[in-house]
């Protein structure tokens, strides 16, 4: 990590970091502290006093039966997004890893949707699968299905799946493609001298040498689904129907804008901060260790 | 092809059409709809095939504005998202490249310590320290304005690891010819570093970009003006909670305009770009 040849200078690099350094410390630091400060505090209604109440705040959280469901629904989301949306980019990357005709216009047509804005998303599925006049919800409604997302929490639930899913469809494509692409072919040739059929040659070859690149996309999508999700579901449900879709992230939100509990506020994403910080590490431990570049 | 099949293949290209119409219809259905008239889509009776009011409507949407709960022509949302989409890619672009020189061609106390406290940043996005920083816009007065948009966002590691890593591959050499040449630490960053860095940029750029122009719980919470509000915001103004007041072929439409910029970006700078996602997000 050291560089043999460098400049010598005293005051110049300090000049250099400054701007960062400057922005990082007033708009990153400086509030990730008030969070946790804030969330020993206790506001009353008119925010005229606070009171410090040591972890009152984390205490009534934990005791309240809302945050665990809010906790339960936000990990179920989080695996049903990355396992559908990783399970299809994983089949399409495996087909356009193929020396096909037209190969590059297939990778053309299927990643684009990284570039889409989650509210955007949300607005295109809330108008397909809007009930009274999206396409979608006439050809259910012509198999028989009631559909109603805006009364049925289960249905709004699947509405906020099936979106953030379909984003996240083109990112782990990407990532499968460059990961396949990497794979050495002879590894492959060799397996199929040996007499391995295509599915076999799949699981006991070509799937091992992904799995890093499949660990690091599961962290990836808990993430995405953590908290940019927050698009989503404020276009599409706003939490509703009775909380149905309210996952962490739209909670901190909710309760702290509409509900102005700022404590309960903070202390929910100072417990958020410790996820992501749990699953970075993770991430670090478990994948960096084993991916080499 | 390790071995040939009769049928060929077939079911690649089959399976990838699935793929490719599953990631295209909604946008698809999002044009059509604006290119019909309001009464037809409320009354349910959408047809598949564009209709006669694309002009009409993308003239509407991009000037006039909806006549519903936000009454700013998306053409100023627009140009508010692009402003801040900008901001925030050359902004963390320039601040990162010159810190990550720092970092990498000096030596000076506390550099460890600096790097850390820029490293920490990576872990924690915007969205969970949302509030305190909504009080430190608010008490610098930026509320409404592009510093307080963008600089929260500017807040974090990325491109400063990447460029780190990207020094770190570069020969010393290079740094001793220059010096041979007399160059000091200003003509070297300007004459050799930036020109070699110049992939690294635009991949970072086109991320960061998509990045800015995407944002939405941060310009939610910030912007109060209708003038200064991105589109993405605008979009879910537009809908209305009940049914009959939302002009959906304008909400169509603004949807098509909000996804052209960034999926253009991506189009077109599709090797850089990958290269640049596999880099930094690895």
């Amino acid at each position: 990590m050291l560089k043999n040849a460098v400049f010598q200078s005293k005051f110049l690099p300090y000049w250099l970091v400054l701007p960062q350094l400057a922005v990082v410390l007033v708009f990153f630091y400086w509030p990730a502290l008030q969070a946790v400060a804030q969330s020993f505090l206790l506001q009353d209604a008119f925010g005229l006093s606070t009171t410090f109440v040591w972890f009152e705040n984390y205490q009534e959280l934990l005791a309240d039966p809302d945050y665990f469901s809010a906790i339960l629904r936000t990990f179920v989301f989080s695996v049903l997004i990355a396992v559908s949306s990783l399970s299809l980019a994983l089949l399409l990357a495996v087909m356009a890893d193929r020396p096909l005709r037209g190969s590059m216009f297939y990778r053309t047509l299927l990643i684009w949707p990284y570039a889409v804005a989650p509210p955007v998303v949300g607005v295109l599925w809330i108008f397909m699968l809007n009930p009274s006049l999206g396409v979608i919800a006439h050809g259910l409604r012509a198999i028989g299905v009631d559909w109603n997302p805006l009364l049925d929490g289960n249905q709004a639930a699947t509405l906020i799946i099936l979106a953030a899913a379909w984003k996240q469809i083109s990112y782990n494509f990407l990532f499968f493609l460059a990961g396949l692409q990497a794979i050495p072919g002879s590894v492959i040739e060799a397996a199929a001298i040996d007499g391995a059929r295509p599915m076999r040659r799949f699981w006991t070859i070509v799937f091992p040498l992904l799995s890093p690149t499949i660990f690091f996309l599961i962290v990836v999508n808990i993430v995405y689904a953590f908290f940019e999700t927050f698009g989503i579901i404020d276009t599409m449900t706003r939490g509703g129907p009775a909380k149905a879709t309210e996952t962490l992230v739209y909670k901190v939100y909710s309760d702290g804008l509409l509900g102005g509990n700022l404590g309960s506020s903070a202390a929910q994403s100072v417990i958020l901060m410790g996820i992501v910080i749990a699953l970075t590490a993770f991430q670090f431990r478990f994948v960096e260790r084993k991916v080499n570049y | 092809m390790v071995e040939h099949r009769r049928f060929g293949n077939l079911l690649p290209h089959l399976i990838l059409w699935v793929g490719v119409l599953i990631v295209a219809f909604p946008v698809y259905i999002a044009f059509i709809a604006s290119t019909q008239d309001n009464a037809t889509i409320a009354n349910g009776q959408m047809s598949l095939l564009p209709g006669g009011h694309f002009l009409e409507t993308y003239y509407r949407t991009l000037f006039v504005g909806s006549s519903g709960t936000t009454r700013e022509p998306v053409g100023t949302m627009l140009f508010n998202s692009f402003v801040m989409a900008m901001l925030i890619a050359v902004g963390k672009i320039a601040i990162s490249l010159i810190s990550a020189y720092a970092i990498v061609y000096f030596r000076f106390p506390f550099r460890m310590t600096i790097f850390w406290l820029i490293f920490i940043t990576l872990m924690l996005p915007v969205e969970v320290r949302i509030y305190p920083t909504y009080k430190i816009v608010a008490d610098l007065n930026l509320l409404d304005s592009y510093a307080g948009l963008t600089l929260p966002l500017i807040a974090s590691a990325t491109a400063t690891l990447l460029f780190r890593q990207f020094f770190m591959t570069v020969p010393d050499e290079l740094l001793e010819a220059s010096r041979i040449d007399g160059a000091g630490p200003f003509r070297f960053f300007w004459d050799t570093l930036l020109p070699l860095s110049r992939t690294n940029m635009a991949a970072l750029f086109v991320i960061l970009f998509i990045l800015g122009w995407n944002q939405y719980l941060w310009p939610l919470l910030i912007t109060t003006r209708d003038d200064m509000q991105t589109i993405q915001i605008g979009i879910r103004k537009m809908i209305v909670t009940s049914d009959a007041l939302t002009e959906w072929p304008v909400v169509m439409a603004t949807a098509v305009l909000a996804m052209l910029p960034p999926v253009a970006v991506v189009v077109l700078m599709q090797k850089l770009f990958v290269r640049g996602l596999v880099e930094t997000e690895k």
